[in-house]
C-alpha cells in the first residue's frame, strides 16, 4: 500500500472520514505521520475555537476585575482564581462527571458529554481566566497619559474605551498573550485523557501517537513525529502572532518597536 | 472504623456518611493524597537539582556541552509536557532495562525489538519477574517521578539560567579582577546571588508543579484521581455496602477544592518568603518596603 492512498484512507479519520478501522499491525511510518496528522485537526479546532471566544470573555472578566463595583471586581477575581488555582486537568474530569449528572436530568445537555463541546467550554473558560489575568495586568500599566490625553480631547465610556483604552492594553499584553496561545495548544492534549470519550476512535494526536506507542511498545517513533507536529503549530502561531504584533504597534516610532519577544517558561 | 457500623443499610444521614468516609477504601484515597505530597517534595528538589545543572551546562564555554544545556531547555519547552510524561515513562522502562541487558547478558543473540515486541533476557528484566507486589508498585513511582523530575527540570534550567544572566555583570568583572577563576566566580559570586532574581520564576514554577501532580495519574501511579473516579462511580449494592449512585462529580469537586486550597496557602506562603528576601534588597521590592516603613 503506497503513502498516498494511506492518507487518502486516513488523512481524516479523526473526523470519521475515511478507512474505518485503524491499521492493526505492521505500522508503517506513513501511517503513524498521516494519522497523528489528522489527529492535530482536533487540536487545532479546540486551540482555534477556544482563544477565539476566550478572548472577549477575557476582556469582559478583565474589565470586571479592574472595575469600581464590588461585586464585579470579586465575582471576576474568583473566577481568575477557580480557573488558574486547580489543575485543567481536574477541571476537565468535573466538567465531564457533571455534564453526565445533569443529562440524566436535562436531556438537552447530550452534546456536552461529547468532546467537541464540552471540553471545548472548559477549555474557553479557562483560557479566558488566563487571559483575563493577563489582560488586567495590561490595564493596570496603561499609561496615565495615554487616558489624561483621551480625556482632554473628550473621549468618554464607550469610545474611550474602544479608540484608547483597549487597543493599549491589547498592544502590552500581546507578547504574555503569545505565550497563552501556545500553552492553550499544548493543553488541548489533555482533552482525550481526562474523561472525555474518544468516540469512534476518533481522538486528537496524542491520542493516537499514544496509540501507536501502546501497540508497538516503542515511544521512540510516534512521539518525536509529535514533537514535530507541535513545533511547527508552535511556530505558525508565533508568526500569525507577530503579525498581529506588528499591526497593533504601527503607530510606534520605530526605534521604540520591538519585536515580539516571547518567553516560554510556563505551563499550566 | 466505628462501632455503629457493622451493619450500614440500618444507618441514615449523618452517621452513614461517617461511616462510608472511613471504609477501607476511602483510607486508601487519602493516602493517595500523601502520595501526592511525597511525589511533590522529592520532585521539587530534584527538579531543582536538574535545573541548576542544565543552567550551569547551558553556560559552559565547552560547546557540546553547551549545546546540550540549551537543547535540554528548549526542546522540552515547545512540546505538549504531557506527550512527555508519555513519552518519558516508557523510554526510561525500556532505556534501563537495555543497559541491563547489555551487562548482564552479553551473549544474546536475539534483537531486542522483535516486531512489535521488546524482548530482553530474565536476568534484565526492571522489577524482576519474581519481585513482590510493592517493588512493582514503588518502581512505578520512581519512574513517573524521574519523569517529573526530568521535564521540571527544564523549566527549572529556563528559570535559573535567566536568572544567572541577571546577575550584575559588575559583580562578575570584579571577582575576574580579584584573580578568580572561572569556577571561583562561578561558585562564590553568581550562585549565591542569583536566588533572589530566581525566586519568583521559581515560585511560579512551584504552582506549575502542583497542578501537574494530577498527570501522576497518566504515569500509572495510583493516585487521587484513580481513587476518585473508583470511589466516585455508581456503587452496587451487590458488591459493596454503601450503595450509591454516580458521585464522580463530587469526588472531583472535593479534589478540585484541594487544589484551591494548596495552591491559595503556597501563594501566601511564598509571598512572605518573597518579603523577607527583598527585606533590604536594593531593588524596587525593597524600596517600596523601605518607604512603608517610614
Amino acid at each position: 500500500m503506497s503513502c498516498w492512498e494511506t492518507i487518502a484512507d486516513y488523512g481524516l479519520r479523526s473526523l470519521g472520514i475515511g478507512e474505518r478501522l485503524l491499521p492493526r499491525e505492521n505500522f508503517t511510518l506513513c501511517q503513524q505521520v498521516t494519522l497523528i496528522g489528522s489527529g492535530l485537526l482536533w487540536n487545532i479546532y479546540f486551540g482555534v475555537l477556544a482563544l477565539l471566544s476566550g478572548f472577549f470573555l477575557a476582556t469582559a472578566v478583565a474589565l470586571g476585575k479592574f472595575s469600581n463595583n464590588r461585586v464585579l471586581r470579586k465575582a471576576s477575581e474568583w473566577f481568575i482564581f477557580v480557573f488558574r488555582g486547580s489543575p485543567l486537568f481536574i477541571q476537565f474530569f468535573f466538567a465531564y462527571f457533571a455534564f453526565q449528572s445533569l443529562k440524566s436530568v436535562y436531556p438537552f445537555f447530550d452534546p456536552f458529554t461529547a468532546a467537541w463541546l464540552g471540553a471545548l467550554i472548559v477549555l474557553f473558560l479557562n483560557t479566558a481566566a488566563y487571559s483575563g489575568e493577563i489582560f488586567y495586568g495590561a490595564l493596570r500599566s496603561i499609561p496615565k497619559g495615554d487616558v489624561e490625553a483621551a480625556d482632554a480631547y473628550g473621549f468618554s465610556g464607550w469610545a474611550r474605551f474602544r479608540r484608547i483604552v483597549w487597543p493599549t492594553m491589547l498592544r502590552l499584553a500581546w507578547p504574555a498573550y503569545t505565550n497563552e496561545a501556545i500553552f492553550l495548544f499544548h493543553a488541548t492534549t489533555l482533552v482525550f485523557f481526562s474523561g472525555f470519550p474518544a468516540w469512534q476512535q476518533r481522538g486528537d494526536a496524542l491520542y493516537y501517537a499514544s496509540y501507536f506507542a501502546d501497540k508497538t511498545f516503542n515511544p521512540f517513533v510516534p512521539y518525536p513525529i509529535l514533537a514535530g507536529y507541535f513545533i511547527l503549530l508552535t511556530l505558525l502561531i508565533i508568526a500569525i502572532f507577530g503579525l498581529i504584533n506588528k499591526r497593533l504597534n504601527r503607530h510606534l516610532p520605530q526605534a521604540a518597536k520591538r519585536g515580539l519577544k516571547f518567553r516560554m517558561n510556563l505551563i499550566r | 472504623m466505628f462501632s455503629y457500623c457493622a451493619d450500614p443499610s440500618t444507618l441514615t444521614g449523618l452517621t452513614w456518611l461517617s461511616c462510608y468516609l472511613t471504609t477501607g477504601k476511602h483510607m486508601a484515597f487519602y493516602t493517595s493524597f500523601g502520595v501526592v505530597l511525597l511525589l511533590l517534595a522529592i520532585t521539587a528538589p530534584t527538579a531543582l537539582a536538574f535545573g541548576f545543572g542544565g543552567a550551569a551546562a547551558a553556560r559552559s564555554r565547552f560547546l557540546p556541552m553547551q549545546l546540550f544545556g540549551k537543547g535540554y531547555i528548549a526542546i522540552v519547552r515547545g512540546v505538549p509536557d504531557i506527550a512527555f510524561f508519555l513519552f518519558f515513562v516508557i523510554a526510561l522502562d525500556q532505556g534501563f532495562e537495555w543497559l541491563r541487558h547489555q551487562v548482564l547478558c552479553p551473549d544474546w543473540d536475539q534483537p531486542i525489538r522483535q516486531g512489535n515486541d521488546f524482548v530482553v533476557c530474565q536476568a534484565a528484566k526492571l522489577p524482576l519477574g519474581n519481585a513482590p507486589q510493592w517493588i512493582h508498585e514503588v518502581y512505578g513511582f520512581l519512574l513517573a517521578m524521574l519523569t517529573f523530575a526530568i521535564v521540571f527540570g527544564a523549566f527549572a534550567a529556563n528559570v535559573l539560567f535567566g536568572a544567572m544572566r541577571a546577575v550584575p555583570h559588575a559583580q562578575l568583572e570584579t571577582a575576574e579582577a580579584y584573580g578568580m577563576t572561572r569556577r571561583q566566580t562561578f561558585w562564590r559570586i553568581l550562585v549565591p546571588q542569583m536566588w533572589v532574581y530566581a525566586l519568583p520564576g521559581l515560585s511560579n514554577l512551584w504552582m506549575v508543579l502542583i497542578k501537574a501532580t494530577p498527570l501522576l495519574f497518566l504515569l500509572g501511579v495510583e493516585d487521587i484521581v484513580y481513587w476518585a473516579r473508583e470511589l466516585g462511580a455508581t456503587a452496587n449494592p451487590r458488591f459493596t455496602q454503601y450503595p450509591h449512585g454516580d458521585w464522580r462529580m463530587w469526588y472531583f469537586l472535593a479534589l478540585l477544592i484541594f487544589y484551591l486550597g494548596f495552591t491559595r496557602v503556597s501563594e501566601v506562603l511564598l509571598e512572605r518568603l518573597m518579603q523577607k528576601l527583598t527585606h533590604g534588597q536594593a531593588t524596587t521590592g525593597g524600596e517600596a518596603q523601605r518607604k512603608a516603613a517610614t
